[in-house]
């Protein structure tokens, strides 16, 4: 494993993504989750929720340190909120 | 169709996620290792966190490249997707021609790409070509490594050569499964031909067109073969689209760090446009079955 | 009744009118057929001039090709084909690129069957997304994949083996025989399976005896996409290969050396590397036009 290069927080990481799948999948199995409409334009699962959450994640960190000066740490708060608001309203 | 919920369905799933997940699962989770450092071997390599993203981001090659790349796809979607169909529409139902046809029309897309690449150079080339120099006695000066604009053209021609038959005998076998009542019907309404195109036909084509789109797209994203084959990416670097710039930054310059952190840029750009493309697909699909219920 | 006999003015009128009309109709479908014809005509065309301009300079040699331009071979030869089967670096890049294509055909089909089945049947949890993901390995550019690849199938000992391109073409060959071999097994009325459990057959037995053949279509023609994207792919088989399972592919860029490029020879191997797709599509020519619907219409 060692050509594959591995830092403390890529580490960190995938083993977040990692939990999250596996904890979505033991919430799933606890109370199957029902499709519905939220604010979103379309109607949207549990799993869809996650997904469209961390992609806009994805892209407000990549705004970020791209294109303005503010901390990371300041984009990965963003994200973590809008993702809690995605998956309560969405 | 109404499926059953049942999650054993996950051990005929299992042996395909273990060899899917082997190719994919492993490589991305590198190249994510690979974007935040500097690496210049396994034991030589420095934490360099954001800053790959952050120069990738504002780099105007790069910017170019990838506007490029848009100008390109939407381009050839827009001559290929009207051309496929017409040629489908115009292809013989039946007979031996209908085989003969089919088989023609197949070859392109079994070719090699870089042998695409070799067969244009060789057609075009302004020496030896027919193509390069039937136009140069036509009196223009045609050429492919001095002027942009004809390596352009070149390439959009090739592309369509190339790729235009994906999307007629997708369509062509989407006109097929029409049963002939509904021409009977629509000769019997004394309906035109735009009409019988526009709602018999084009409904029917939609299904195919979808995955048509989706797949043209996704491999004209990725289009390197046949344009490193033919200009080199060149005059200058107006033919040099996303993968090109891609494979010579990771390859050719051993930027591991740059060239990760691209691609997980590059990687993301499809992804949203592949999420917005599938979800609306499926969203019709949706409506569509729930009209034909009610 | 329109053959009788007219007897009044107006009648022979109406008939004389209503027979010019069957001839101006008759000779409006004669004219599109021809236009038909020939835009296709044009089109194929199209399609078969780079073709055919490969094939003429496959046959020329080196002088002939530089010296003079010429519509067909004026001194016909065989010896860029020649040089080709009788140079076992040539013609063993046909053999590993045959090798591992028809390997990736194999281990892609087996594990895409039982997958798709499950994806056309049952609803599971996670199901859309793992079909979504499947479909994002489709995307994925192989540039990105590069060195990736390279090391992984170095630190397992496969590099330079056929079945190490076998495994990589996997990536996007699996998710593309899934996702049109579901389309085929959700065209299946799902009363077929369970007539088969009430008549005491087991899961395999019923797969492979009595669903197999039902799409058996939909199977010619995945098989026909697993072979095109293998053979076609350049990539990742060069970069995953060096001498003993090297594709034809990256041994014709072998033709540009210093004193140039070897015009004839690249030709002919470009012919040769046709071959194989055409005999492919000679099997399939009779499920094509169905099958490639995908099930989806």
């Amino acid at each position: 494993m060692e050509w594959m290069v591995w830092t403390l927080p890529t580490a960190i990481f995938f083993s977040v993504i990692a939990a999250i799948l596996l904890g979505m999948t033991t919430w799933e199995l606890v109370s199957p989750s029902v499709e519905r409409r939220g604010f979103l334009p379309i109607a949207t699962t549990r799993g869809d929720r996650l997904f469209i959450g961390l992609l806009s994640a994805a892209y407000i960190h990549l705004a970020v340190v791209g294109f303005t000066d503010i901390s990371i740490w300041f984009a990965l708060g963003a994200s973590v909120l809008w993702l809690l608001v995605l998956m309560r309203w969405g | 169709m109404n499926k059953v919920y049942n999650n054993r369905a996950w051990f005929l799933i299992l042996p395909m996620l273990m060899l899917v997940a082997f190719s994919a699962i492993i490589p991305l989770m590198t190249v994510v290792n690979y974007s935040v450092q500097d690496v210049f071997d396994a034991n030589t390599r420095f934490f360099t966190g954001t800053e790959w993203f952050e120069v990738m981001l504002n780099d105007p090659a790069l910017q170019a490249a990838l506007l490029r790349q848009f100008a390109f796809s939407f381009t050839i979607l827009a001559i290929e997707v009207p051309l496929g169909i017409g040629i489908a529409l115009l292809m013989p139902k039946r007979g031996w021609q209908a085989s003969a046809v089919l088989i023609l029309i197949t070859l392109p897309l079994l070719i090699p790409w870089n042998v695409v690449g070799s067969i244009w150079q060789l057609f075009t080339r302004g020496d030896i070509g027919l193509m390069g120099v039937g136009i140069r006695e036509l009196g223009y000066a045609y050429n492919i490594t001095r002027n942009p604009a004809d390596a352009w053209a070149t390439i959009i021609l090739m592309d369509v050569w190339h790729w235009t038959p994906l999307i007629a005998l997708l369509c062509y076998s989407g006109l097929r499964s029409i049963p002939d009542a509904y021409y009977q019907a629509a000769r019997i309404d004394r309906a035109s031909k735009w009409a019988v195109f526009r709602y018999i036909q084009l409904p029917k084509l939609t299904n195919v067109l979808v995955i048509g789109v989706l797949l043209r797209f996704m491999h004209s994203f990725m289009i390197y073969a046949e344009p490193f084959v033919l200009t080199g990416g060149g005059p200058g670097s107006s033919t040099t689209f996303l993968s090109q710039s891609l494979t010579t930054m990771a390859i050719g310059q051993q930027d591991l760090g740059p060239s990760a952190a691209f691609s997980l840029i590059y990687f993301l750009i499809i992804l949203l446009v592949c999420w917005v493309f599938y979800t609306a697909i499926m969203n019709s699909q949706k409506d569509n079955t729930t009209q034909g219920g009610a | 009744m329109t053959s009788s006999v007219p007897t009044t003015p107006e009648s022979v009128r109406k008939q004389a009118a209503e027979a010019a009309a069957l001839r101006r109709k008759r000779a409006r479908n004669v004219t599109t057929r021809w236009r038909r014809r020939t835009l296709l005509g044009l089109y194929l065309v199209f399609v078969m001039l780079p073709i055919y301009w490969l094939l003429n300079l496959s046959f020329q040699t080196n002088s002939e090709i530089l010296g003079s331009f010429s519509f067909w071979p004026q001194n016909f030869t065989v010896a860029n084909y020649a040089r080709i089967f009788t140079d076992a670096n040539w013609y063993m890049g046909y053999v590993n690129s045959l090798a591992y294509v028809l390997m990736n055909m194999l281990i892609s089909i087996s594990v895409a069957l039982p997958a798709a089945y499950a994806f056309s049947r049952f609803r599971f949890i996670g199901d859309k997304h793992l079909f979504f993901w499947l479909l994002t390995n489709l995307m994925a550019p192989p540039a990105v994949f590069l060195l990736p690849y390279f090391q992984l199938y170095y630190s397992v000992g496969l590099f330079d083996t056929h079945i190490a391109v076998a495994l990589a073409h996997c990536l996007f060959n699996i998710p593309l025989a899934i996702w049109i071999l579901e389309g085929f097994m959700s065209s299946v009325p799902k009363e077929v399976d369970e007539t088969a459990y009430i008549d005491g057959y087991s899961f395999p037995r019923f797969f492979v005896t009595i669903f197999l053949p039902m799409i058996r279509s939909g199977i010619g023609v995945t098989l026909f996409f697993l072979f095109m994207f293998s053979w076609v792919e350049l990539l990742l088989s060069r970069t995953l290969t060096a001498t003993n399972a090297q594709p034809i592919a990256s041994i014709m860029t072998r033709t540009s050396t210093a004193s140039g490029i070897d015009w004839g020879t690249l030709a002919a191997a470009g012919v040769l590397t046709i071959i194989p797709g055409i005999v492919v599509v000679y099997f399939v020519r009779n499920h094509i036009a169905k099958g490639f619907a995908l099930g989806r219409t």
